[in-house]
């Protein structure tokens, strides 16, 4: 017991200085002024981005929800290669992160562009081109793009841990394609699905850059709000430090629900 | 995919390749690799500058700090910024220790009244004299006991001949709202720069602390809004590039590469007047290498780094035996070097008192919103 102990206490120390304490710092700016006097204050300000908030909060969900979708199928069919094809195709997953996420960014700039790849391609086709750029379906491309990987890693991980003579079984007792999705995989590869939706999430909905790349810079999301109180020229951290605070506690309440449908699904899976 | 995605990475390092100015025979300015070499110091200055603003050895030009350290001995330990804003959060947060830092007139100004700069040892720098003396005693440093300068230039407003009619050229500022261009306009993603344009279109001046007139600049910036294309800063090579959009505003010395990225863009001073901006070269109160920094400020003051400086960067220089030995071709260029009748009516940015600068913020993010 007491060896385990020691060994955490690196990890422990870490947490004390790099998560506890920053998050103590962001209470306490977010409950003070620039003097240091309690105040509500900047709570009360949060009223003004309510709007952001939920815009944030549905772009990055719809995100999140693509991700999953996209994400589900590719997972299940890498789980499923040989051990060799496995390794190669999750390092291709991983491998545009090797990349710069500005100069990543800056690529799908010029790919949705009125006059980008996808549209010279249209043209060569003959067709009318797509306005893309700077809208808020950009955005959620942008956000697509850069956070699938944390979607396809979590799931992957679950579903190769799951054993194939299940899915066999179920199949010899005559469960078609979707029973053995709905009773089988789903409920087996569920906390995949809780991690992933929090890796894409909680990175979205506090994305800041990509709103200003493609979305043109004409609606800020909430991070680019919060970066603008930190090292942009509103610096303010007492209202920023609330504004991340609110982000978080709403974040935990999208996450809690998520938790929730889980566990149902769990039920639901083992018990039906 | 890959394809796509390594045209983007080369469109974008192509943007960086081309920054310098003119072509060619820069290592000639001086070849600083065949004078001694000093011994080390066992001192590292760390130098805090703009992104894209020195001559740094690319495209075979003089590696400004590689000679420094050759030739002093000092070690270089030199980082970039992307706006005036995040390098002052850094420094005045104390999160920082650098020696050298070379931001913007305004900032400089804020800077000095919050204590956060070192009184120069001019005797350490005597190739001050070189330093034209329309530059010194700016209204950002009134006594010059702060700053030398480093660059200047002016803000311009880029166009696409092919898509901006002539005829509409002598609007000035009002072609930025003009709706024939609707959607293919662009503008400064910088609420100072933002505001003084729409400040000079209604005749009032960008250093104005009068609230109504911010007032009346906010309502222009929001009218102006649905007929943008975007906001943008470093974004508007590869907009204008691509014609992807006819005009938006931007700092002159970038003509250099915009030319090169798209040989149809012209470049305007709007008759109204424009801004005028210095970057200078100053000292934070922490440095601990003062007397090694202010030795890299006068390394930069010599006339082959102010000439290699200014060749590669294109914006203009305020150091006169640099400037008379550049290629004409910038020199001359009313572009890079606007006639004084442009610069008479240009307005150099005033450090703002923090409540103004607060309801600027306000106003700007409520653009945003």
């Amino acid at each position: 017991m007491t060896k385990h102990k020691i060994a955490s206490l690196p990890f422990a120390v870490w947490m004390l200085i790099f998560t506890i304490l920053p998050l103590g710092m962001v209470i306490w700016f977010a409950f003070t002024d620039s003097k240091g006097t309690f105040t509500f204050d900047n709570i009360l300000k949060i009223a003004d981005f309510s709007e952001t908030f939920l815009i944030s909060i549905l772009l990055g969900a719809l995100a999140t929800l693509i991700c999953l979708v996209m994400a589900y199928p590719v997972a299940f069919i890498i789980s499923r290669t040989g051990e060799r094809v496995q390794q190669t195709l999750v390092m291709l997953t991983m491998m545009p992160m090797w990349m710069n996420f500005l100069l990543r960014t800056y690529a799908w700039m010029s790919i949705l562009e009125d006059k980008g790849f996808i549209n010279q391609f249209l043209g060569l086709l003959g067709m009318e081109p797509i306005h893309m750029i700077n809208t808020r379906f950009a955005v959620v491309v942008g956000m697509v793009y850069n956070f699938l990987p944390f979607m396809i890693i979590p799931l992957y991980s679950v579903m190769v841990k799951i054993d194939k003579s299940i899915i066999e079984a179920a199949e010899d007792l005559g469960s078609n394609g979707f029973q053995v999705f709905r009773r089988i995989l789903l409920p087996l590869s569920a906390p995949g699905i809780v991690t992933g939706i929090t890796m894409v999430f909680v990175p979205a909905v506090s994305t800041f850059v990509i709103s200003k790349l493609l979305g043109g810079g004409k609606e800020w999301l909430i991070g680019d709000f919060i970066e603008n109180y930190f090292i942009g020229t509103a610096k303010d951290y007492n209202i920023g430090s609330a504004l991340s605070l609110v982000l978080m506690v709403l974040i935990l309440l999208c996450m809690a629900v998520t938790g929730l449908v889980d566990r149902d699904e769990e039920k639901g899976g083992i018990g039906g | 995919m890959k394809k796509i995605l390594l045209a983007g990475m080369c469109a974008v390092m192509a943007a960086v390749t081309l920054a310098s100015c003119s072509g060619g025979n820069k290592n000639d300015i001086w070849d600083w690799e065949s004078e001694p070499k000093a011994e080390g110091r066992g001192v590292t200055l760390n130098v805090y500058n703009w992104g894209e603003y020195i001559s740094d050895g690319s495209e075979g030009s003089l590696d400004v700090n590689a000679a420094f350290t050759h030739i002093t001995g000092i070690d270089v330990n030199y980082k970039m910024f992307d706006t005036n804003e995040s390098m002052y959060a850094l420094i005045s947060a104390g999160a920082a220790d650098y020696d050298v830092i070379i931001p913007s007139d305004y900032m400089i100004g804020k800077m000095a009244n919050e204590g956060l700069l070192a009184e120069l040892n001019f005797d350490n720098i005597p190739n001050f004299k070189y330093i034209d003396p329309q530059f010194r005693n700016m209204s950002y440093d009134p006594e010059n006991k702060y700053t030398v300068p480093y660059l200047w230039g002016t803000v311009c407003i880029f166009y696409n001949k092919t898509m901006v009619d002539e005829a509409d050229l002598d609007q000035g500022w009002d072609l930025l709202w003009n709706e024939k261009y609707s959607g293919n306009i662009l503008m400064f993603d910088n609420q100072r720069d933002a505001f003084a344009i729409a400040l000079k279109k209604l005749g009032y001046s960008m250093n104005t602390t009068n609230k109504a007139e911010l007032d009346e600049a906010a309502a222009e910036l929001k009218k102006q809004k649905p007929l943008l294309q975007g906001y943008v800063m470093d974004q508007i090579y590869d907009k204008m590039g691509n014609d992807e959009a006819a005009l938006g505003p931007y700092y002159a010395g970038d003509a250099s590469i915009m030319a090169t990225e798209n040989e149809n863009i012209g470049f305007l001073i709007p008759e109204e007047g424009t801004n005028k901006f210095v970057d200078a070269m100053c000292i934070p109160k922490s440095s601990e290498h003062k007397a090694e920094a202010e030795e890299y400020i006068n390394f930069m003051c010599r006339t082959e780094i102010a000439l290699a400086n200014a060749d590669f960067v294109c914006y203009a220089t305020p150091h006169t035996e640099a400037k008379k030995l550049l290629d004409p071709e910038i020199s001359e260029n009313p572009i890079y070097y606007p006639s004084n009748e442009v610069l008479d009516k240009a307005e150099l940015f005033i450090a703002y008192p923090d409540e103004i600068n607060k309801y600027m913020d306000s106003l700007w993010m409520d653009l945003k919103k």
